[in-house]
């Protein structure tokens, strides 16, 4: 290997990144671009819910109950309507999420004593947002039956009684529960994921494509010469990219950093060695730009996004999709990103997750020089 | 005209689908990408490890902690003897969820007043920290309530059968089981048919363009119109083509019930179709090298997936965002399909959503077929 062949290939690159602008833009504006989308447009956090209300029999109970709902930030009690079809036509068309309808002998039943029940209509097409709802109208339904009660002991002669537990909750790592806090981190392993194989994936195919490929094989370059040369460039450029997402994330979502910076770099470079090898891989394999580009993705961009833990947990997954996990760096790369982000956790707690990195990074180095043969065919 | 037309057309499905590579790209990936959604993207929690203290070990507080324990939403994996082991069960990740009972629990219960339960959560997820909560509620709700109607049977046994109490019915429509598989599988179909459709035509043009056949065809007696109905109807058919394949999938591999009629459904597919090949074709206007369309393409395909409610409500994201999701086809086919699959809906309902595509179609077709021509010189 000669450094001066390596240079000179990777000093071509380089020009050909520069000259273009747009790539030029491309990498500063996609991190902060897709921190943007991601930050905002994914909210697991249910808020303020739309939700109608039938109250058969209008009593000052019945409102009283609608209150405690209209009460909660999770819920909107966007109108009261008067008959059932009209919660029925609301869920069909998706004005509304939850309907809630009060029996027409509400008060009277529960004056009466004995268990009054609430109907709650659910739109459960959106499973999360339904268990959520589910989970907060029990607890506003709860709530209330529980002061009725105690009200109504006390009104029978017996000495003021308090309500039995209270749950003292404490969210440790991210205190207000927001999901911004947790996906905004994540973002960055699929940032990185993504930009690695942008920058990587066409590069070779590109070559072949556009027959400059025979002129790169007939000078003396190697092959791991052309990889390496080819792949520095990127690398740096995937590095500044890291350093942009951590300070968007930190300034603009203002997202704690709490761990060590070196654990974070030495992490993300290993990470993305792996990406952009793999983008490489894929480049030679491929040979045309449409199929390097798309197979990259898949095999990249969608790991991060749903094998790595991002959104979906993955002690919730079926065992076998979760065995799968174990071969996805990307599910290391996010571990040690929350980690160094929302925990601080001493660095013992993340060598797993950084040996894990480094030894894929060394195989897919390797497969991706050996996949690589200049021969024109 | 008819003859070049279709020479043209023929051209096209031969480069498409002569290349083994893109034949793989346009079945394989989707599937995949299927697969993995349906048994990777769950938010249900289940068996949330779980860490207990138990400072009081009384009859009470072990009948408190058996409840969590035969719930199967948590699995209480640990039992320290120190609540200060906490902090680093957590950290290690080895359970998200701590439940602490202090000495004194079953005296206060006694006593009639509130006893306290601390529970620390690790809200670096957020979504599970939420459900997980909402869970320990309800289980301290329904302990809280147990204990009261204990606690009157000794004391006063005869209000006992006239204590109130509400309770919720809840009924989740469209998705009994609140499956996630529901939810999630009619979404990809709609994520799958713009990513593969948006590519295939953004790629087309500008590969033409990078590897110069572009002038040939210019020379060739073929008009603009026909060069552009020559670069669309090819990518029309493969994308219906395709949306059949992966809904037909999706639909019989996953069980997720199709209620609707199909002739509703062809029509959404049909007109969201439109409007994906007329971004497409814009991409291509603005594109010179294929890199770039695949960016640009990126930049289009992503931010309309993350607001389009596909994976979060639109109703949770800020105010401007969810104004901004009516310029955002795919919005409307998502709404489209979750409706026709599991909600039955037909025109009735969808007639907004169908006039909102077609709307946006005709405006985005004018303008990119305009733009077009005027690249082309």
């Amino acid at each position: 290997m000669k450094l001066h062949r390596l240079v000179a290939v990777a000093k071509k690159e380089v020009l050909q990144i520069v000259r273009d602008a747009r790539s030029v833009g491309i990498v500063v504006a996609m991190p902060i671009a897709m921190m943007l989308a991601f930050g905002y447009g994914i909210s697991l956090d249910i808020k303020h819910l739309p939700v109608y209300v039938f109250d058969r029999e209008g009593s000052q109970q019945s409102q009283n109950l609608l209150k405690h709902f209209q009460a909660s930030e999770y819920f909107n009690v966007k109108k009261a309507v008067s008959d059932y079809a009209a919660l029925v036509r609301a869920l069909d068309r998706g004005t509304c999420k939850l309907a809630i309808v009060i029996p027409h002998d509400f008060s009277l039943r529960l004056n009466a004593g004995g268990p009054v029940s609430i109907q709650a209509l659910i739109d459960a097409t959106d499973s999360n947002t339904a268990n959520i709802a589910i989970a907060y109208s029990q607890a506003v339904i709860q709530t209330y039956s529980q002061r009725v009660q105690l009200d109504w002991i006390q009104r029978h002669g017996i000495k003021k009684m308090n309500p039995p537990i209270s749950v003292e909750s404490r969210t440790w790592f991210n205190e207000n529960l927001e999901s911004m806090v947790n996906i905004v981190p994540g973002v960055v392993v699929i940032v990185m994921a993504v930009i690695g194989v942008f920058l990587t994936a066409l590069t070779i195919a590109r070559e072949w494509e556009r027959g400059t490929m025979e002129q790169l094989i007939s000078t003396p370059v190697t092959e791991l010469e052309l990889m390496l040369g080819k792949l520095a460039p990127y690398f740096v450029i995937g590095m500044l990219d890291t350093c942009l997402c951590v300070g968007f994330g930190t300034l603009w979502f203002g997202v704690p950093f709490r761990g060590s910076w070196s654990v974070f770099f030495i992490a993300s470079a290993l990470f993305l060695i792996v990406v952009l090898s793999l983008g490489y891989f894929f480049s030679v394999v491929a040979k045309s730009q449409l199929a390097a580009s798309q197979i990259s993705l898949l095999a990249t961009f969608l790991p991060a996004f749903l094998l790595s833990g991002f959104l979906f947990p993955i002690e919730q997954m079926p065992v076998a999709v979760q065995a799968v996990t174990y071969i996805m760096p990307a599910r290391y790369y996010m571990d040690v990103i929350r980690n160094v982000f929302l925990k601080g956790s001493p660095i013992t707690l993340l060598l797993n997750d950084l040996l894990a990195l480094a030894f894929m990074s060394c195989l897919l180095v390797f497969v991706a020089t050996r996949s690589f043969k200049k021969k024109l065919t | 005209m008819l003859g070049r037309l279709r020479q043209m057309l023929i051209k096209e499905f031969i480069q498409v689908l002569r290349d083994r590579r893109t034949r793989f790209v346009l079945i394989v990936p989707p599937m995949l990408q299927m697969l993995i959604f349906g048994y990777a993207a769950t938010l249900e929690i289940k068996h949330m490890p779980t860490a207990v203290v138990d400072y009081d070990n009384t009859q009470a507080s072990r009948d408190l902690i058996s409840r969590f324990a035969a719930s199967h939403y948590f699995q209480v994996r640990q039992i320290p003897a120190d609540r200060r082991q906490i902090p680093l069960l957590i950290e290690r990740g080895d359970v998200i969820l701590a439940i602490q009972i202090n000495e004194g629990f079953a005296r206060l219960l006694g006593k009639g007043e509130t006893a306290p339960i601390q529970v620390i959560v690790d809200a670096a997820s957020s979504n599970t920290a939420l459900i997980g909560l909402g869970y320990v509620n309800q289980v301290a709700a329904n302990f809280a309530q147990d204990f009261q109607i204990q606690r009157l049977e000794r004391t006063a046994p005869a209000l006992l059968s006239g204590i109130p109490r509400i309770v919720l019915d809840r009924r989740p429509w469209y998705n009994v089981d609140i499956s996630d598989r529901w939810f999630f599988i009619p979404g990809v179909i709609g994520n799958l048919i713009m990513l593969i459709v948006m590519n295939l035509t953004a790629f087309s043009v500008v590969r033409e363009r990078e590897i110069g056949t572009l002038e040939q065809m210019m020379v060739t007696p073929i008009r603009r119109v026909e060069f552009i109905l020559g670069k669309t109807v090819p990518f029309f058919i493969i994308g219906l083509f395709d949306a059949i394949l992966i809904s037909a999938f999706g639909t019989l591999w996953f069980g997720v019930p199709l209620r609707g009629s199909l002739g509703v459904l062809a029509l959404g597919t049909v007109l969201f179709l439109m409007c994906v090949l007329a971004i497409g074709l814009f991409i291509s206007t603005v594109s010179r090298t294929q890199q770039q369309a695949m960016v640009t393409a990126f930049f289009f395909i992503m931010p309309a997936i993350l607001f389009s409610g596909f994976g979060s409500p639109i109703s949770s994201m800020p105010e401007v965002m969810q104004w901004l999701t009516y310029l955002n086809p795919l919005r409307y086919f998502q709404e489209v399909l979750r409706s026709i699959y599991l909600k039955g809906g037909g025109l009735a309902e969808l007639w907004q959503e169908m006039a909102g595509m077609a709307l946006l179609s005709i405006i985005m077709l004018t303008v990119s077929v305009l733009r077009f021509q005027k690249s082309l010189d």
